[in-house]
């Protein structure tokens, strides 16, 4: 009998993006859940274990904050849920309409904005919504809307629908294109048997095509919710650490931004910041599990 | 013969290189203000090189966001430069507890400065001083006098004169009234509310009280600016909720807007951009006659570091920083950032100069937040900011705003428990 051979290719080959994937990503992870466990006291680092997070949770001043952050940052996920999504797959099926002409062209033009900076992204649209300068108000002032407008980003009530529309706006293109090709590969054979059996049209959609993208549908619902979670860009490029008005666009984010590297005379508190980074990994954490084993197990898949 | 021209030779170079250290002392200053590169070169390095022979700078400045984090890895490194710019308050502070800047009270050129100047780079007490005060910023209205002239207005000194002056302009309406928005918040705190704020707590009176725990955010002096500031919302521009600081200075500068509350930084720049002439008044005083209380803000200091290798030279420049001269190539270089130091200095600028010349009418003091007051959780600038915003948004009474800012500082400052 042969001794197996270790197969050092295997481990050779393995080697870079190991080494580089944990020095990276696993030990800065793990080095900002360590240094949650401490605070500064007296210029020297001290073990205080779960204090910290007591304070996040417990401290009215601190809590309060946080309840906020959540609460935008839910808010922020359920419009992309009821609009971008919805919207996407809406876009992908008429551009797998058979018959459209341009489909490429609409289909690049809808898919660019997600390629932009959000620094760009932000801009542009603080300047369109600007009261002073925008294209908004004049373009409603033109069909007789004026009284429509208002400075949607500068009052609380408005401010956070209004960005994370902006971001919808964004990256309308990610579930579209997702749909799309999971709408392409869907067999002209079933639709046709379905043709013959007389599904056709919205109900072919409905019976035929939505049941076999509705594994795609799961994977952009949790790129949402990650990618929902861990947003910060927008909301400072646009609206700055403060996430004026009055905190009413503050997410985790932001919060985390500003406790961690400080603000203006605020210093910075590193320790704190990190309990708030893995406040917000544990959240993250436990959305993707909910999914995984919640939800996608159960997901029943069609042998195509 | 020949032993004793190498001898010679060499005795020659030990002393060229004796002397040529003695030439080069080389002091590094580290700065935040990569703006101010050529203000450096061009003026402040040579006329100290020429007054002071064997000493050298070198200004090696970084970028203001990464300032703070560059500097403090230095000094810990032991590779910083041996002359530091401070920022005010607890950030130099900071640097000052840790070791890193040298105390500079037995420098007799401190004498040059009052104690407001020196309030910013002082321990708490007051004990220690360990920078020198270089330039403040002053708060007041920057106006375009072509407008007032069409209006037929007179610069308002009374609160009551300054209200009825922006009634007057929204009635004829081709001119906004007031250029400043709420959507970057800072605006409304620190052009708004620490500008007209002093008049009320009386400036440094006031300011002190409440670090001494003796008056509350609550009372009535620290409540009322806030109520004057809704009023304004009425002659704030349309949409003001959602227009930035830039949008403001574009709009006073374009003409479009008639006032402007103002930081003295604003004048270089609404210097080369507005085309026509403007002038400056300081914060109306409630009733004429009252004594007028200004923002002077302290803004830049320079400090030595304790572990420089050339103390004395350091001194030397720190004493030629202290002096008239620097206050003059300073203050006219930077219009706008004005020289702390008590001899008089001729400004050029019209616009600073009308700024400057409060001082001599108004009791000078800085921002009510700045000093230990915002050294907690939460951070009482931060919320004034969001206060300030609010109050002329009216969202929220100014009795709820001193209610919830007392609350906060009460929450971690002793002295307000």
């Amino acid at each position: 009998m042969q001794k197996p051979r270790i197969r050092w290719h295997i481990a050779v080959f393995l080697a870079p993006a190991v080494l580089i994937y944990t020095s990276v990503m696993i030990f800065p992870l793990f080095n900002t859940l360590r240094l949650a466990l401490f605070q500064e006291v007296d210029q020297a680092r001290v073990y205080v274990g779960l204090e910290n997070f007591r304070t996040l949770f417990f401290d009215p001043i601190w809590s309060k904050q946080f309840w906020n952050a959540l609460g935008n940052n839910f808010w922020f996920f359920l419009i992309h849920m009821l609009v971008q999504n919805p919207i996407g797959v809406v876009l992908a099926a008429l551009l797998s309409h058979p018959r459209l002409r341009f489909a490429a062209l609409y289909r690049s033009a809808i898919f660019i904005p997600t390629i932009l900076s959000f620094v760009i992204v932000g801009f542009a649209w603080k300047l369109i919504l600007s009261p002073i300068w925008g294209i908004a108000p004049s373009m409603l002032d033109a069909v007789g809307l004026k009284a429509l407008f208002a400075p949607w980003l500068g009052k609380e009530e408005y401010a956070l629908t209004t960005l994370a529309l902006i971001s919808v706006w964004q990256f309308v293109g990610i579930p579209m294109m997702l749909i799309y090709a999971a709408l392409l590969s869907i067999p002209e054979e079933i639709l046709e048997a379905g043709e013959i059996d007389g599904v056709t049209g919205a109900a072919a959609f409905w019976k035929i095509k939505l049941p076999l993208i509705l594994p795609s549908i799961g994977i952009i619902s949790i790129l949402t919710f990650v990618g929902n979670f861990n947003a910060f860009d927008l909301i400072y490029a646009s609206q700055g650490a403060l996430a004026g008005p009055d905190f009413s666009t503050d997410i985790l984010g932001t919060f985390m931004y500003r406790t961690f590297f400080g603000f203006q005379l605020q210093l910075g508190d590193p320790h704190m910041g990190s309990a708030i980074a893995g406040a917000m990994f544990a959240i993250i954490l436990l959305g993707v599990c909910l999914y995984l084993f919640g939800i996608q197990t159960r997901m029943r898949r069609y042998q195509l | 013969m020949k032993k004793t021209v190498m001898m010679a030779a060499l005795a020659g170079t030990a002393l060229v290189a004796t002397s040529a250290l003695a030439e080069d002392v080389t002091l590094t200053v580290e700065s935040w203000r990569n703006d101010d590169l050529t203000l450096w070169q061009d003026k402040i390095i040579p006329a100290f090189e020429a007054a002071n022979p064997g000493i050298k700078i070198k200004f090696t400045p970084s970028a203001p966001t990464e300032y703070n984090a560059v500097l403090n890895s230095k000094l810990d490194a032991g590779s910083a430069g041996d002359l530091i710019t401070c920022r005010p308050f607890d950030a130099s502070l900071a640097l000052f507890e840790a070791g890193h800047l040298a105390d500079l009270d037995d420098m007799e050129a401190m004498g040059n400065f009052s104690d407001v100047a020196k309030s910013a780079w002082q321990t708490d007490d007051g004990a220690a001083s360990f920078c020198v005060p270089m330039a403040s910023v002053i708060h007041g209205f920057i106006y375009n006098k072509d407008a007032f002239a069409e209006l037929g207005l007179e610069v308002p000194t009374t609160e009551d004169e300054f209200f009825a002056a922006l009634e007057k302009i929204k009635e004829d309406g081709t001119y906004i009234p007031m250029a400043m928005g709420t959507n970057d918040q800072w605006e409304a705190a620190t052009m708004g509310y620490n500008n007209i704020g002093p008049n009320y707590w009386r400036g440094e009176e006031g300011r002190k009280a409440l670090i001494a725990g003796e008056q509350k955010l609550t009372d009535e002096q620290w409540v009322a600016p806030y109520a004057t500031l809704a009023k304004w919302a009425d002659y704030l521009g349309d949409g003001y909720e959602a227009q930035t600081y830039p949008d403001s200075q574009n709009l006073f500068t374009l003409g479009r807007a008639a006032i402007y509350p103002a930081g003295s930084w604003e004048i270089s720049g609404f210097n080369t951009q507005a085309d026509f002439e403007m002038g400056a008044f300081k914060a109306p005083v409630k009733a004429a006659g009252d004594t007028c209380y200004i923002s002077d803000h302290t803004d830049i200091g320079i400090g030595m570091n304790a572990a420089t290798a050339h103390p004395e030279a350091a001194k030397a420049f720190l004493t030629w920083v202290a002096s008239p001269e620097f206050a003059s190539i300073f203050g006219n270089a930077l219009p706008g950032f004005f020289p702390l130091s008590n001899a008089p200095v001729e400004l050029e600028d019209p616009l600073a100069k009308e700024f400057v010349s409060w001082r001599g009418e108004c009791e000078s003091t800085i921002r009510s937040t700045y000093q230990i007051l915002s050294r907690g959780t939460p951070n009482l600038e931060n919320e004034t900011w969001g206060a300030s915003a609010a109050a002329i948004k009216g969202t929220e009474t100014p009795e709820a705003l001193g209610e919830k800012l007392q609350s906060g500082l009460a929450s971690w400052y002793e002295p307000q428990q």
